[in-house]
Formats: C-alpha cells, structure tokens, sequence
C-alpha cells in the first residue's frame, strides 16, 4: 500500500513539473507558429499550424523594420560596453579585493551601493548633455558600462579570494610589477568570472529598452528592442509580422543562453548566495 | 611587502570614474534639481524649495496613486515569486522527478528575454479579441473566461503581476536550487533515521537553514519592483487611464513632457525610499548577527 501510494505522489510531482515547463514554453510555440502564418491566418492567434509555411514573414520583417542596422547597433552597443565593463572591473575588482583597508574598502561600498540604488534618468540626461554625450553612441555605451559596473564588481570581488595570495608573492619576487602581474598572472585565473561577466552583461545590455527610449532619439541608432518596440506600434494588426520580429531579437540571447547557460547559473546563483 | 605598492589604487580608477560620474554624479545632482523648477520651457531655473515634493505628498495627488501602484506591485511580486520560486526549487531538487535539468533550464528560460519582448508578446497573447488566451478559453468552451485581461480596470493589475512572475520566478528558483544545494545531507540523514516527515524536514530543516538566501532574494525582489520600468511600460504603458502607473513611468511621463524638476523629484523619491529600505534591512541583520 505505502509503496504505491508514494508511486502516486511521484506521478503527481512529475507532472506538476510537465506543467510547469508547457507554461512557460507556451507563449513561444505560439509565437513561433505564428510566425509563420499568413497575415489572415494569423489574425486569431491559435495553436494551430499554418496551411502554407510563409518564410517571407521574415525577410519583409527584416527589410521593413530595419532589422540589419539595429541589429548591428545592438551588438555594437553590447560588446564595447561589455568590454569596458571587463577590463576595469577586473583590475578594480583584483585590487580592492587584495587590499580591503581603507579607502579600498569604501569604494567597494560606494560602487555597489549602485546595484540597488535607482538611477536620476532626467539628470542623467543632464550630466550627458554637459558632456556633448546625448544621442551618441559613444555615450550610451558608457551609460551602459556605468549601470553594470557595481553588480560585475561585487560579482568578481567574491572570486578574487579564490585565488591564493601566495602566487602575487612569488611573482613579486620574480621581479613583476604590478601591471605585470595583474596582466600576466591574475587575469588568466580570471577566465573564468570573466566569461559570466561577459554573457550576464552581454544579455543585460542586449534587452536593454529604457536608455535608448531617453537617450537615442535617432532611429538610426535604435538598438533591437527598441527598433521592435516601433515595429510593434506600426503592425499591431499583422501577428504574423510581430511574432516573426519578436522571434528575430530573441534568437542571439536564446542561443547565448543554451551555450553559456554554465556561466550565467554560476553568476546568477553567486550573486545572490554569497550576498 | 607593501600592499599599497603591488595593489596600487589607481587600478579602481576607471570603474570609479566611470561610475561616479554617469551613477552618483546624476543622483546628487537630481536630488538638487528636485528642489528647483528646472523645466523645458524657460533657460531659467529658479528655487523653490519643498515645492515638489509638497505637491507629490499633497493629498489625492495623482503621484500617490503612482506610488501606491508601486508598492502594491513591489509587495505582490515579491511574495509571489518568492514563494512560487521556493516551491519549484524543492519540486526540482527531489530525486524522482524525471529531466529535472531540462525542466530547470525551461522555467529559468524566460529570464533571458527582454522585458520589453515579454511585454509585447503577453500584449498580444493577452488581446481581448484575437489574442491566444481568450481563444484558447473559448476553444475549450470557457467564454465566460475570455476577459478583457490588459483593459478592465479590476483585471489589469493582477494580469501585469501574473506576467511578472511567469518572467521572474525562474530565476529565483536558480538562486534557491544554489541555496538547496548547499545544505549538507547528514542533516536529512538524521531526520530521516528519527522519521520525519517532507513536511517536517522542510520546516526544521530546509526553511531555517535558507533563511540568509531568502533575505537575498526578497531584497533583490523588493529593489527589482521599486524600479519596475520596461514591463509596464510594454505592457500597460501605465493604463489604462493611470490604473498601472508605477513611479519610474511617471518619470518618464514627466520627461517627455518637459516637466524635468518633477521628473527627478519623483526618482529622488525613490531613491530616498530605497536608500532607507536598505538601512533597516541592513540594521535588522547586523542585529540578528549579535544575538547569535
């Protein structure tokens, strides 16, 4: 009796994971048969499969909303900003997490006091326009590089401890200087949190909607999310247009999310334990 | 050997550069513009002390309702996605569920997107006439069902927060799995050779040692929904009339009208309530960590 009563439980359990999963995969099968639809087909959205599979959704999506130059502003916008991220949070991170006395340990507080603190959008824009910044590239770039800096530094001060003190010591008395080492030494060991830093930020960056809402006002210069936020507002009729879109911004951070998923659960799950 | 000589402090400057000056310099500099009437319109910026804020305070002011919006929401999706992602975590970590992984990877899936692409395909899934969900409730004969879920003004709050933890909960479901996981066995062992039951196990065992891990993710919740933007901006745009108007669209509005000193009086608000909210949950554990 026991016996089957557990198996009972089991099934149940296992199911309510099916569930689950089908609720949340849910919306993108939808979104993705959709995509496929011709636009009267796909005036009532269903499960439904399409009678004949329009590829041509997508290539009048990408020739009517622009997705070529947003796309490559997008990618712009997420490698530099996440390069910058990289390079000075790895060497701020190295040396406030060597020597927490002091002045270093106040920065510390001080930058990632940012990671919950709001940002002043309107004078930012402010500080941006005193800066000859506002609708540059350049300039949302750095806003970008400014927003993730406290979570990558909190991020990467946890895992300088993983690395002994002792291997500073020997290089020192082999004659490195600091740039030196920190170049030759401590930035190879870390590979690894530099790896989540780049696909946490890459994706953070890459879904970004509200700094180019404020400080892009050129659609030339629109990232993805905002060049299918406009498409949306155009075509709200043609589902079959909108899901094609949607399905084309999501691709690169799908991806990026199957083939990094080992960085950004470590970074996620670090963040927030350690914390 | 000298510290300061190997680890110089010129290393931190380009993240505190960069830092200060497009994070903090605006945060100062917004809460001394919120004290004048900095507006579009004229070259003039002239003081004008609490105004601002009075008006914000003032009674039935649209503002407050702005503000209760966001608290409302803060609260709500914090303890649903909280709880919901707990739930999972302890349904994902047991050992007779099958593709446990694959189930992982799915429910943390939504977390990837763009909150702006989860808005506007819940807008359209969400649509009273064409959308998926009415048709799906009618297909299976629930037409009483089939509401209009983004413009009846007694729906609309419940449907956004619906939409925020189908987005969120996964990942706090990561961050519990970490915490789980971190919990040795040998105290399952014991309980488990004393009789105790799933039930007893989670709650002398499981939730107590949790107990750091859940702080961090309800701070992450809280200070996550204080500064809700892009999902109610995607999905609602605030409506309808001003039914899900949170604080940072407000500011938002308030840019775009030209209307700036009150645009960066409404985020000092929020920054001052964030900055206080974290003080006392800040003071609350330090006071724990002395009675231990």
């Amino acid at each position: 009796m026991y016996g089957t009563k557990k198996k009972i439980k089991h099934f149940f359990a296992n199911c309510i994971s099916v569930i689950m999963s089908i609720l949340i995969l849910t919306p993108l099968f939808v979104l993705i048969i959709n995509s496929f639809k011709s636009s009267g087909e796909a005036n009532s959205m269903s499960l439904t499969l399409p009678k004949v599979w329009m590829v041509e959704n997508y290539k009048t999506v990408i020739e009517q909303g622009k997705l070529v130059t947003s796309f490559l502003n997008g990618f712009l916008y997420a490698v530099c900003s996440v390069s910058i991220i990289v390079t000075v949070v790895s060497a701020a991170a190295f040396v406030i997490g060597r020597n927490r006395r002091g002045v270093n340990r106040f920065l510390y507080f001080f930058i990632i006091s940012g990671i919950a603190m709001p940002i002043n959008t309107v004078a930012l824009m402010k500080v941006m326009q005193l800066l000859q910044l506002m609708n540059t590239r350049l300039g949302i770039i750095l806003i970008y590089a400014a927003t993730n800096i406290p979570l990558s530094l909190f991020l990467s001060y946890g895992f300088v401890d993983t690395i002994p003190r002792e291997i500073d010591e020997a290089a020192v008395i082999d004659g490195c200087n600091s740039f030196q080492l920190f170049r030759r030494v401590i930035l190879p060991l870390f590979k690894p949190i530099l790896s989540t830093l780049f696909v946490l930020n890459f994706m953070t960056v890459w879904n970004d909607f509200m700094m180019p809402l404020y400080y892009l006002n050129n659609s030339k210069k629109w990232p993805m999310t905002l060049a299918v936020y406009n498409f949306f507002g155009v075509f709200e009729n043609s589902w079959n247009l909108v899901s094609a879109d949607i399905i084309l911004t999501l691709l690169p951070v799908l991806i990026l999310f199957i083939l990094g998923q080992k960085y950004i659960v470590s970074g996620v799950s670090a963040g927030s334990v350690k914390g | 050997m000298d510290r300061n000589k190997i680890y110089p402090w010129y290393f931190t400057g380009g993240a505190v550069f960069i830092y200060s000056l497009l994070c903090f310099i605006p945060g100062v500099l917004g809460i001394l513009y919120s004290f004048t009437d900095w507006n579009n319109f004229s070259r003039e910026i002239n003081f004008v002390g609490l105004k601002n804020y009075i008006s914000v305070f003032s009674g039935h002011s649209e503002y407050m309702s702005f503000i209760g919006n966001t608290l409302l929401f803060t609260i709500a999706t914090t303890i649903l996605k909280t709880v919901a992602g707990f739930c999972i975590a302890l349904l994902l970590t047991q050992k007779f569920i099958k593709f446990k992984n694959f189930h992982r990877m799915v429910i943390f899936s939504p977390q990837v997107m763009s909150y702006l692409v989860v808005g506007l395909v819940f807008r359209s899934m969400l649509h009273p006439t064409t959308g998926f969900v009415n048709n799906f409730l009618k297909s299976i004969g629930l037409e009483r069902l089939a509401l209009n879920w983004l413009t009846d003004l007694k729906l609309v709050f419940p449907s956004v927060i619906t939409v925020d933890v189908w987005k969120g909960m996964g990942y706090i479901m990561v961050v519990i799995i970490a915490g789980l996981v971190s919990i040795s066995s040998a105290y399952y062992e014991a309980a488990d050779i004393d009789g105790a039951s799933f039930w007893q196990k989670t709650k002398s065992i499981t939730i107590p040692l949790l107990k750091p891990v859940i702080i961090n993710v309800i701070i992450l919740n809280v200070t996550y929904g204080l500064r809700v933007f892009d999902m109610i901006y995607s999905l609602t745009n605030g409506g309808p009339g001003n039914a899900t108007g949170v604080i940072n669209t407000a500011v938002y509005k308030e840019f775009s009208k030209g209307n700036l000193a009150m645009g960066t009086t409404l985020s000092s608000i929020l920054f001052f309530f964030i900055l206080a909210l974290l003080y006392f949950i800040l003071r609350s554990m330090d006071h724990k960590e002395m009675e231990t």
